[in-house]
């Protein structure tokens, strides 16, 4: 089954701060992170990860960081911010509201957990 | 296998300079995008794929490389935003559409400079200047030029009749108001008018410079640039004219033409022309200026905080209670709008991306210092009006004083907290783009509330 471009682009900022919620990560390991918890259903075009990225640190969502990665390669690190988990809070606020109503109509039962769900 | 790796990296190599092509994609940006891809190939190569394969593959999950600088683009307006030219020029379409369209500008930008220095031209025939000065000539000079900034500004950014009707009423209103009150003639309040009356005009141009959307920040921050480029490209125009008036007038003296002529006629024709010009210049030509700009803050941020330091420890010292007459009070007004001027220009000429560096630190303690001077100045100021008693200028001086404490106040804020990691430099560039009404709105207090009320005085 593949996701709806537009419930992939919704979805996209959530998914990214709960990520980065875990711990702070760069672009690559995102994405992978990404396709490991939809496995593979959300398809997403890597290059537009990071326009995305960009977004959220002009509004002070995460921080970032040019780190070395153990083979030399230069890599830019983006970490959350108090802000940046303050929206993540607001997201997962509405998410669930989305869910439960339509869980109401659907029935709970089936209506799988949000991939983001654990942040 | 060699040779296959060699040819992987010239791909990598094109593809990023392909990437490069889009106007908004940074050099750092860049190199996160290349990593990613390296990652990417080395991860595809690790599961067994030969490297062009793994390249092939790599770029298809990257995405078309139109999409992906379209959307950074839409990200980094700012980036974007010097592009402005050649991306009205895609929308005309074709290389031929783009060459009509910049003459249809120029074409334009002239016919609406020499609007300005025709009207600028009739008034001082009207008004038999410089024989005879009178003051409703000093009161609307500027009514007489901006208009013309603000139709320009209209045909650049096509808008329709209501637009017009919106970026020109408050000229209008001006004019009456200007030339309609009963002034005391060289009194107090028609000075305060005149000189006032310009900062409502400037700002009044954001209307058509947003192209209707006055409201929108970013178009906000793009009329704070546009203000400050266009200072510099007006003193830059004013400077070359200077030099070409001087060398006129005295090429000119030893023959029987009159010198007083280019005075009369062409020096006010010229400032005023030079007003749309700049700005024109300032909106296609934004290039040669963006370069220079960050420069030119880099470079006198640190010296007027310097200065500052120095007056705000000096001041501290000897105490401001005495030392604060009338003229100095003119001069610390003047020095905190510049400082503001210096804070504001190199807010918006910073790439709002990066972490912040020494230049925030330095902005910060500016605009601590100019906080300091300023509340001395007002504690002055309320001195001087406890004992005295309230005047228009006293009025004019306080308000100006006030709006400048709380913008710089809020200021100091948020580059503290952005400084101290606690919040995005977009609060920073929020702050002041929400604040630029208030500027609008004491100044029109000053033009249309305090003659009334000190009766023209």
């Amino acid at each position: 089954m593949q996701i709806d471009k537009e419930l992939v682009a919704a979805s996209a900022t959530p998914l990214v701060l709960a990520i980065l919620a875990e711990h702070e990560s760069y672009g690559y390991a995102i994405l992978k992170r990404v396709r490991e918890l939809s496995g593979g259903e959300m398809e997403w075009t890597d290059g537009m990860l990071y326009p995305l990225l960009h977004r959220l640190e002009r509004l002070g969502h995460v921080t970032t960081e040019w780190q070395a990665s153990p083979e030399g390669r230069r890599r830019k690190y983006y970490a959350i911010t108090v802000d940046g988990r303050a929206a993540l809070a607001e997201h997962r606020l509405q998410w669930a509201a989305v869910t439960r109503a339509l869980g109401g109509i659907w029935g709970g039962g089936d209506m799988p957990a949000l991939a983001f769900g654990g942040a | 296998m060699a040779s296959l790796e060699m040819e992987v990296e010239h791909e990598i190599a094109a593809w990023r300079s392909f990437v490069a092509s889009g106007p908004a994609v940074a050099g750092r940006d860049l190199d996160e995008l290349e990593a990613h891809l390296r990652d990417q190939i080395a991860d595809l190569r690790h599961s067994g794929l030969a490297p062009d394969e793994a390249f092939l593959i790599a770029v298809k999950r990257m995405g078309r490389v139109d999409e992906i600088s379209h959307e950074f683009a839409r990200e980094h307006t700012g980036r974007l935003w010097r592009q402005l030219v050649a991306v009205t020029g895609d929308d005309e379409g074709g290389s031929g559409g783009w060459r009509n369209a910049i003459a249809f500008a120029v074409g334009a930008a002239i016919a609406f400079a020499v609007g300005a220095a025709i009207a600028v031209q009739v008034a001082r025939l009207v008004a038999g200047f410089p024989g005879d000065a009178p003051s409703w000539l000093a009161r609307n000079a500027s009514l007489l030029v901006l208009p013309f900034v603000a139709g320009w500004l209209a045909v650049r950014r096509e808008l329709p009749l209501r637009g017009w009707l919106w970026s020109l009423a408050p000229f209008a209103l001006g004019a009456v108001i200007v030339n309609v009150y009963p002034f005391d003639h060289g009194g107090a309040t028609e000075i305060l008018v005149a000189t006032h009356i310009p900062v409502v005009g400037w700002l009044a141009l954001l209307y058509a410079y947003s192209g209707g959307a006055p409201g929108s920040h970013g178009r906000r921050m793009d009329f704070v640039r546009f203000t400050g480029e266009f200072v510099i490209y007006y003193s830059l125009i004013a400077i070359g004219g200077g030099v070409l008036m001087a060398l006129t007038t005295a090429v000119l003296a030893p023959t029987q033409v009159d010198v007083s002529l280019v005075s009369q006629w062409v020096l006010p024709s010229g400032a005023a022309g030079a007003v749309v010009v700049a700005a024109w210049l300032v909106e296609s030509k934004q290039r040669v200026v963006e370069n220079m700009a960050p420069v030119l803050t880099m470079l006198f941020t640190p010296l007027f905080t310097v200065m500052l330091l120095v007056a705000a420890v000096a001041y501290a010292f000897t105490g401001p209670g005495n030392a604060f007459d009338r003229e100095l009070l003119g001069v610390f007004d003047a020095l905190m709008v510049v400082v503001l001027g210096l804070v504001l220009y190199g807010i918006s000429a910073r790439e709002p991306s990066t972490r912040p560096g020494w230049s925030d630190h330095v902005r910060l303690v500016a605009v601590l210092a100019a906080l300091a001077l300023d509340l001395m100045v007002l504690a002055a100021m309320a001195a001087r009006i406890g004992d005295l008693g309230f005047t228009p200028n006293r009025v004019a001086a306080l308000g100006l004083n006030l709006v400048l404490l709380v913008n710089l106040a809020g200021t100091a804020w948020y580059i503290g907290r952005f400084v101290a990691g606690r919040s995005g430099f977009a609060r920073i560039e929020r702050w002041q783009t929400a604040y630029l009404p208030v500027f609008a709105v004491w100044a029109a207090i000053v033009v249309v509330v305090v003659p009334a009320v000190f009766s023209f005085e």
